[in-house]
């Protein structure tokens, strides 16, 4: 338990520390050395659980169960591996004169007040405090969203702002009827904790919680970036600083999926009906459909990777709505996978727009030859996400095809048209940027490529062969999750 | 449902709740500023009395911290806060002029029937005065979108998103006698640094776009032209 204490401890030191330090020349490296400390703290808390199986603090206030912990170490390796691409890259936004120290400051323990919310988010029991810590995301990187100034910046943090502040209020609302339920039944001032929920699951009032997960829906929903929701995501991811559409892409996404996770698996305890699927069905599959076709329209390229993250994610709560056990274990290895490719795309993104001098596509022309590291990177980055073998997203993709198959088989040729559309769109766009002519004066900047390598490793390596440890933990997700295991 | 057979409590939380939904509708057809925050903090302060209430006849304490705390941040910092703001742009005369009034207004009352009809299903399982409140709870989030949607002014747009969150703990309390206290001083944090926040992004619009109408703020598209 010690470790889940270290793990939100470190972050909290991390805001206080860049807050009052402020901004000197090895900020940047103290800050991957914040996040290495974190990563090995979890590692020890992931080695714990899978000892020990479940474990929940003292008092209830934090449940670490194998379905959160693998999602606590991701988090944390996906936040290090973007610290160190974000130490030389924000240096050298400062250098162009795009960033002052004290903006810098701002971003550095904002960036620890991320890692803090998202943590807490995974590690609390409570689905209030959940709630709290989700809103905490929001409004910690709301600032760093208009970190530039300009006004498409600033335009962009306000619709992030309302946008979500607004669809998350409905998950309170939500939270508020589930709490309504579980007083019910009892056991007051401990009614929100999610193990004793999941315990008295069917004793829960199923009208109540039929309204509540609508809400619930809703309002994680806009954060997981579901379509009509989305309108916020590619303008955040567009204007803000790199590091942050990598971090966001990578990790808030999946924690707010991770939140809707949790609350169908009350509802469909209380329900036993598939209303909550159906919904996460419909929602999944039309966000997925539109983000595709979107994709041909873009022309800024960070805009081009985000409505691709819409896509994933819509796939993602299509794939746990049919809730099967195939489907629930596609769902988990794709919230990995993707999580590590988008943000390998965006970290290549960053230095790409930093040798063209634009975010536009049009603009961005022969990466290959001035910079091949780069060049090869986004190529290959995109041949990951659009789900060409040998790469882990396709395999994911696949096992929520054959799960579609074989549940829902008429919405197959939906899912594969998605897929093409896809990566029509990706292509289109990506093949003039890495071939293509050398623009003049167009020259190699320094660029730290080691997180895009390691993260592209080990998603050809989960399309390869999924390790033993990994597939049993995502066994005893899916088993927690759907009731059995797929293997 | 017969309300004069209704203990003393229920009947003050059902005028209340009346009163509560009512001072959304005068916030959703109101076009001068400082009136808008006005109503609101007046909202705000039904807010505590039903909280102080709810604590009294409850004999529950933690709910006096909510008072406490709601009539602080609701009634006094946040109404605060905007009132500055306005002063000091200068924007205590201007009137709003509200597009489609009529239209906006018969949307909220239907926005009201609605909540009613959603939360319908609850009255199998909880009284008719629970249904009442709650209905009341979701309209008033509701206004408060609606508010948001037919305003253009940067201020009334916080006003109602700070009312959305009034009409959250208004069904906290009612429903619930309020959420355990870790999530409430939770949220209560968080409502705060949202109004920190909201007052550092007034200054950036300000000096962005020099106005806070965010029908101004039309940069960015779905679709690039």
């Amino acid at each position: 338990m010690i470790a889940a204490y270290l793990v939100l401890l470190i972050p909290l030191v991390g805001i206080v520390f860049f807050a009052l330090s402020g901004h000197k020349e090895e900020t940047g490296k103290l800050n991957v050395r914040f996040n290495a400390v974190c990563l090995l703290a979890t590692i020890w808390l992931a080695i714990n659980v899978l000892n020990q199986g479940t474990i929940i603090s003292s008092g209830g206030a934090f449940l670490i169960d194998p379905f959160n912990v693998y999602l606590i170490v991701l988090t944390a390796f996906v936040g290090l591996t973007t610290s160190i691409f974000s130490s030389p890259y924000m240096e050298h936004e400062k250098e162009i004169g795009k960033l002052s120290d004290t903006r810098l400051k701002l971003y550095h323990s904002m960036y620890q007040g991320f890692m803090l919310a998202m943590y807490l988010v995974l590690t609390t029991n409570n689905m209030g405090i959940m709630w709290v810590a989700m809103e905490g995301a929001t409004l910690a990187t709301v600032l760093l969203v208009s970190l530039y100034r300009t006004p498409e910046s600033i335009e962009a943090a306000w619709k992030y702002f309302i946008l979500c502040g607004v669809g998350i209020a409905q998950a309170l609302f939500g939270t508020i009827l589930l709490y309504y339920a579980a007083v019910q039944i009892g056991d007051g001032e401990n009614a929100l904790l999610w193990s004793v929920l999941y315990e008295n699951a069917t004793k829960l009032n199923p009208e109540i919680l039929e309204i509540g997960f609508v809400f619930m829906l809703i309002g994680y929903g806009t954060k997981i970036g579901l379509v009509p929701l989305h309108n916020w995501l590619p303008d955040a991811h567009s204007e803000g600083p790199t590091p942050m559409s990598a971090v966001l892409s990578g990790l808030l996404l999946n924690d707010a999926l991770y939140a809707v996770v949790r609350n169908k698996m009350l509802v469909d305890g209380a329900t036993h009906s598939s209303m909550a699927g159906y919904l996460m069905m419909g929602f999944g599959m039309v966000s997925f459909l539109v983000a595709a076709i979107l994709l041909h329209r873009q022309k800024d390229i960070k805009r081009l990777f985000s409505y691709s993250s819409i896509e994933h994610m819509g796939l993602m709560t299509f794939s746990f709505g049919i809730g099967g056990p195939l489907a629930t274990f596609a769902a988990l290895l794709h919230m990995t996978v993707h999580s590590l490719t988008k943000s390998a795309i965006f970290v290549t993104v960053g230095h790409a727009a930093q040798v063209a001098g634009t975010q536009k596509i049009d603009q961005i022309r022969g990466l290959i030859k001035t910079q091949p590291k780069i060049g090869w990177g986004l190529l290959i980055g995109t041949i990951s996400i659009a789900g060409f073998p040998p790469f882990g997203v396709f395999t994911s993709e696949f096992l929520v095809l054959l799960a579609t198959m074989d549940s829902y088989p008429w919405l197959t040729p939906l899912l594969l048209l998605g897929i093409g559309i896809a990566f029509a769109g990706l292509f289109r766009h990506i093949q003039p940027m890495v071939y293509g002519d050398k623009p003049e004066g167009q020259n190699p900047i320094t660029a730290n490529l080691w997180p895009v390598t390691i993260h592209l490793a080990l998603v050809l390596w989960l399309g390869l062969a999924i390790p033993g440890f990994l597939a049993h933990w995502f066994s005893q997700a899916t088993l927690l999750i759907s009731g059995s295991t797929p293997l | 449902m017969n309300i004069e057979q209704l203990d003393f409590y229920t009947q003050a939380i059902l005028s209340l709740a009346a009163l509560v939904g009512l001072t959304s509708f005068l916030m959703l057809g109101q076009g001068r500023l400082l009136r808008l925050i006005f109503v609101f903090a007046m909202q705000g302060f039904l807010l505590t009395l039903t909280t102080a209430l709810a604590a009294y006849s409850l004999n529950n304490h933690h709910l006096y911290i909510s008072a406490v705390l709601t009539l602080v941040l609701k009634v006094i910092f946040i109404p605060w806060m905007l009132r500055r703001q306005v002063l000091q742009m200068n924007m205590h005369r201007d009137i709003e002029a509200l597009k489609n009034n009529t239209a906006v207004m018969l949307g909220g009352a239907s926005l009201m029937v609605f909540s009613y009809y959603v939360l319908h299903p609850i009255v199998q399982s909880s009284s008719v005065v629970m249904l009442n409140a709650l209905a009341v709870s979701l309209s008033v989030v509701l206004l408060g979108m609606l508010l948001m949607i037919s305003h253009r002014q940067a201020i009334a747009h916080v006003v109602g998103f700070m009312s959305i969150e009034n009409g959250l703990f208004f069904a906290a309390i009612v429903a619930t006698n309020g959420m355990p206290m870790v999530v409430e001083l939770g949220v209560a944090f968080d409502v705060l640094v949202a109004a920190v926040l909201f007052g550092i992004f007034f200054l950036h619009i300000r000096t962005s776009i020099d106005s806070l109408d965010v029908d101004l703020l039309n940069k960015l598209h779905e679709v690039e032209k």
